[in-house]
């Protein structure tokens, strides 16, 4: 069990009041608040002990270089990675994805050769994909979803082919919530010895993920949608694939030896690290782990299944008002539409009214256009969000269509 | 009336409703009162990019003054878009091209003009002035 009244008191930017409101947060698949022993860590980090990693035989250097090392090993603690050389420090979800489609696809994608994605993918675990397929002049397939917003996984039987190189699904969709069945997409492929890559970045704040249980080959996550710092995020890898791949960019810490000639790549995992480290990030991104580590993964998925049932039960009481995205599996994100009133109208009134939510089309126009719709309000909750929260959303939307009514 | 003037007047309105709550019920009702848009106007081509509603703007000339046509799928934003039209429509090119939108900053709508805001009522006034600035060009 959850005291999430206590719990609300670790994150210092629950509590203000906007347009003269409390402020409701439901803006989380965006990005998430941060408790304050992740923003302590920051300031710590960058106040007393502060220094460049991986060089510099000084006190400084050296400490920071292990606290670093640390930080990667508490990452692959999180999601069960069997090695640290596994963990990669990215710029976030994006950067990972980018990482593997350039140098998986420079080294093993050809002309004529196919990538499977989702229906529900995030513009950023497709953009990446369709630069390579136009680079090399592969082709993307997509995986179909239903009308509930679930992935026709059956399909897969006939869209994997001799030609596919490599499948890229989201584990959980921004969009709808859907928790994917990625296990089953990556025994499928295995079947076949096509990779995965699985996006992580709305997975990980939700529930237990363990890259080994899964036997998902790249695996991308961002920090600060799982209350981390921004600017951070990480690779997971398996050690066999990131030894076959060449490193994206270039830079230093991630070479050997260099010469003008010829230069060597440092081991894994500095060989996709260039450039300095984003150190503090990292550490605060464990901080952070850790911090939901101590209150339960398992606790945090069944209190978000409670808020969720609220929501649809309070929303459902909503005449005009559809849900889109009603999978049997999914996150606490609701995303739905009044009937007869634009979403960016239901957006400006409700920030009015204190209620932070996202509208539009959430980075996944695919999505939408599945849908036959042009954008959705979308109300993503975690733990620190309350059922009072969710009551005063449901009055919200009830004086929203006595407006526009 | 001068723009200067009819934007005063429009502040005089406005400052009647002091919640926020009765400043959109008001340009909810400016926007049911919009004359409708010519419907073959409402294409991409006068689309304005860059707004989560979709917004169409369309200007011709008709004698010295030139004639703006607007319209949302955004309620709010379309009654935005009917204070615009009704200030600027029906005026000389040279006098849109050098208007000063005082107005919008004290009726509280400033933040809807954000640039970050992506409800495109930057982008429209900037087309509304490019408009001007072409015709009043012609016009020399």
């Amino acid at each position: 069990m959850l005291d999430v009244k206590k719990i609300r008191n670790d994150f210092p930017a629950l509590h203000q009041e906007v347009h003269g409101r409390d402020l409701v947060y439901f803006d989380n698949a965006a990005t998430s608040m941060k408790p304050a022993e992740v923003i302590d860590t920051l300031r710590e980090v960058y106040s007393k002990r502060n220094s460049n990693v991986h060089r510099g035989i000084h006190y400084l250097s050296m400490r920071m270089t292990e606290e670093y090392e640390a930080a990667r090993r508490r990452v692959m603690r999180f999601i069960n990675a069997s090695s640290e050389r596994e963990i990669i420090f990215t710029g976030g979800t994006t950067a990972s994805i980018n990482t593997i489609a350039y140098s998986f696809g420079e080294e093993f994608i050809k002309s004529g050769d196919e990538i499977i994605v989702s229906a529900m993918e995030h513009h950023s675990n497709l953009v990446p994909w369709q630069l390579i397929a136009r680079r090399k002049g592969a082709k993307l397939r997509v995986i179909p979803m239903n009308d509930r917003g679930e992935l026709l996984i059956q399909s897969l039987d006939e869209l994997i082919s001799d030609k596919t190189r490599i499948i890229a699904v989201n584990h959980v969709s921004n969009a709808l919530g859907t928790i994917n069945p990625v296990k089953e997409i990556i025994t499928k492929a295995h079947d076949r010895d096509i990779p995965v890559l699985v996006d992580g970045a709305q997975a990980i704040p939700h529930g237990n993920v363990d890259v080994q249980e899964l036997d998902c080959d790249f695996y991308a996550f961002s920090g600060h949608k799982v209350y981390g710092p921004n600017g951070i995020g990480v690779l997971y890898g398996k050690e066999e694939w990131l030894e076959k791949l060449p490193p994206w960019q270039g830079g230093g810490d991630m070479v050997k030896r260099v010469s003008y000639e010829e230069t060597s790549y440092a081991d894994l995992p500095l060989k996709f690290e260039a450039g300095t480290a984003n150190y503090p990030g990292a550490i605060a991104l464990a901080t952070a782990l850790d911090y939901i580590s101590s209150l339960g993964i398992a606790n945090i998925a069944a209190y978000e299944k409670e808020l969720l049932d609220y929501a649809n039960h309070r929303l459902g009481e909503i005449g005009g008002l559809k849900i889109y995205g009603e999978a049997e599996n999914k996150i606490s994100i609701i995303s739905f539409q009044l009937e007869g009133i634009h979403e960016s109208d239901a957006g400006m009134v409700l920030d009015k009214m204190g209620i932070a939510l996202r509208t539009g089309t959430h980075c996944a126009e695919p999505v939408m256009t599945a849908f036959g719709i042009k954008g959705i309000l979308r109300a993503s909750m975690v733990f620190y969000n309350n059922m009072e929260e969710i009551d005063r959303l449901a009055d919200a939307l009830k004086k929203l269509k006595q407006m526009f009514g | 009336m001068t723009i200067k003037e009819a934007q005063e007047q429009i502040i005089e309105e406005f400052e009647v409703y002091e919640d926020w709550m009765d400043r959109y019920n008001y340009l909810i009702e400016l926007s049911g009162e919009m004359e409708a848009m010519d419907e073959k106007f409402k294409t991409n081509e006068y689309l304005i990019e860059g707004c989560q509603s979709r917004l169409w703007l369309h200007a011709e000339m008709q004698g010295e003054k030139i004639i703006f046509t607007a319209d949302s799928d955004a309620i709010i934003t379309r009654g935005i878009v009917a204070l615009l039209t009704g200030l600027l429509s029906g005026r000389t090119p040279e006098e849109v091209k050098d208007a000063d939108l005082f107005f919008i900053d004290r009726i509280g709508l400033k933040e809807n003009l954000s640039p970050t805001r992506a409800n495109g009522l930057l982008a429209i006034i900037k087309q509304m002035k490019l408009y001007a600035l072409a015709y009043y060009a012609k016009q020399q």
